[in-house]
């Protein structure tokens, strides 16, 4: 077992972010764990623009943001990036075991940042009826699919939810050719930004359902059609108000969870509500020496909020090991 | 003609009041900063987007590469835009900011990779 002064779970935004400013506090001997081949996390498939402006003042896509970060991570020397490598276990005395190709290692670290994002609310947590049909993705996954793999998930799409992952999934879908019946939101407004109910949506002339929700899916081998009612004020449907959408593919667009699976694996406490940490301050985890940054701590709405959070994060890392505090700004 | 708009320029989000002739602004109200009445003009007489979308590398290591145009297009060049996005290959290495196609469509702007592609790091 090899021992390191601080291991960083996940080079993404969070990680990326907390990686730099522990080396910039002081930190010598930085090990970064990210399971993807790419350093970047979400930001790679989030290609379209939106990112930085308030970091970077700057209108930058998701890998543009990245890039800016991962270029100085592989400039620092303090830090190393161990790619391809999955986190399976993390002990309460700060032991991770990870897997990376041909190779299962096991590092006791001084101090943990967890910077492992969240992951998104499945079908399975919204009340749906009706058949489990293929066709039914998390819209996250579909954008995936789409700007990762390069896959076209269906012809005709619903979408459930209008945060702006199902937004900007409307519109990127539509790009692709496909054809965005719908989008349907149980609230009274959209929980998306004004912008992207406009350049989403009103530019390709995509329908918003507010005060709707899904009643059901149908579908055999593949969905066929959903079934749609309008809700009253409990969001119970509103009988005789219901209208079917033939369509293949359903995007699911609930929300996001923050992913904590290590830090419960190690024995720290978690708020059943937000599956977040519960700690007394920011960045904080029951077990000392253990930090939590980004959407793992809490799921933000802007990149440049989550690498804000991290940078904190990772100061108060070097400050656990004895660094100092100094708060010597942040990367623009 | 009378039309209705949100200013998106921040998230106050006034609701415009849009007084048009044919395709032309004549006045706008309800904006609480002058960047409301440019904006109303800019969507009303020359609507513009960014255009992000991603293309083909034949790479493993890579498969999809994301580009941008360099700059704003006109709106109703959106659709013919992904047409020949759809045809584009980039099988060479190419670093965040070159340009995969220079004077896009004839359009002004360069189509921009916004990562890097070929060997991944380290
Ligand atoms: S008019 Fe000015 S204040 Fe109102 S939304 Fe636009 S930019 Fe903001």
């Amino acid at each position: 077992m090899t021992e390191r002064e601080l291991v960083i779970v996940g080079g993404g935004p969070a990680g990326l972010a907390a990686a730099l400013a522990a080396g910039e506090a002081g930190v010598k001997d930085i090990l970064l764990i990210e399971r993807d081949q790419h350093l970047g996390g979400i930001l790679n498939q989030c290609i379209h623009t939106g990112f930085g402006l308030h970091r970077f003042k700057a209108e930058l896509t998701g890998p543009e943001y990245a890039d800016r970060f991962v270029k100085t991570v592989e400039k620092a020397p303090e830090i190393e990036v161990s790619l391809r490598s999955f986190a399976v276990k993390l002990t309460g005395d700060r032991v991770i075991t990870y897997l990376k190709p041909g190779a299962m290692e096991e590092v006791k670290a001084r101090a943990v940042i967890l910077a492992t994002g969240c992951r998104e609310r499945t079908r399975e947590m919204i009340p749906i009826c009706g058949s489990r049909p293929a066709g039914v993705y998390p819209a996250g996954l579909a954008q995936k699919m789409i700007n990762l793999e390069g896959w076209i998930p269906g012809k005709e799409a619903v979408i459930v939810g209008s945060g702006d992952i199902g937004l900007i999934m409307a519109r990127r879908m539509t790009l692709e050719g496909m054809k965005v019946k719908a989008v349907i939101e149980i609230q009274k407004t959209t929980r998306g930004l004004t912008r992207n109910v406009v350049q989403c949506l009103e530019d390709y002339g995509i329908p918003l359902h507010l005060r709707h929700k899904i009643l059901k899916i149908t579908g055999r081998d593949r969905v066929e059609k959903v079934e749609v009612v309008r809700v009253d004020d409990n969001f119970a449907g509103i009988p005789r108000s219901g209208f079917e959408i033939r369509c293949d593919t359903v995007l699911i667009s609930v929300g996001l969870i923050p992913e904590n699976e290590l830090l419960e694996m190690a024995g720290a406490q978690i708020d059943p509500k937000t599956n977040g940490p519960l700690s007394a301050r920011v960045n904080f985890t029951s077990i000392p020496g253990i930090f939590v940054c980004g959407n793992a701590f809490r799921v933000y709405d802007l990149a440049d909020n989550v690498s804000l959070d991290s940078e904190s994060a990772g100061r108060s890392a070097a400050e656990y090991l004895g660094k100092g505090s100094a708060d010597r700004g942040n990367l623009s | 003609m009378n039309r209705l708009m949100i200013c998106i320029e921040c998230p106050q989000g006034c609701r415009l009041s849009v007084e048009t002739g044919g395709s032309r602004v004549i006045s706008v109200t309800g904006q609480e900063c002058e960047c409301g009445e440019n904006y109303a003009r800019q969507e009303i007489e020359n609507p513009v987007r960014t255009l992000t979308a991603s293309v083909l590398t034949g790479s493993p290591a890579l498969k999809m590469l994301p580009v941008r145009t360099s700059a704003p297009i006109p709106k109703e060049k959106i659709f013919p835009a992904m047409e020949e996005i759809k045809k584009i290959k980039v099988p060479f290495p190419v670093e965040t900011g070159d340009a995969v196609v220079k004077n896009f469509m004839g359009l002004g702007v360069d189509l921009l990779a916004t990562r890097k592609s070929g060997r991944s790091f380290p």
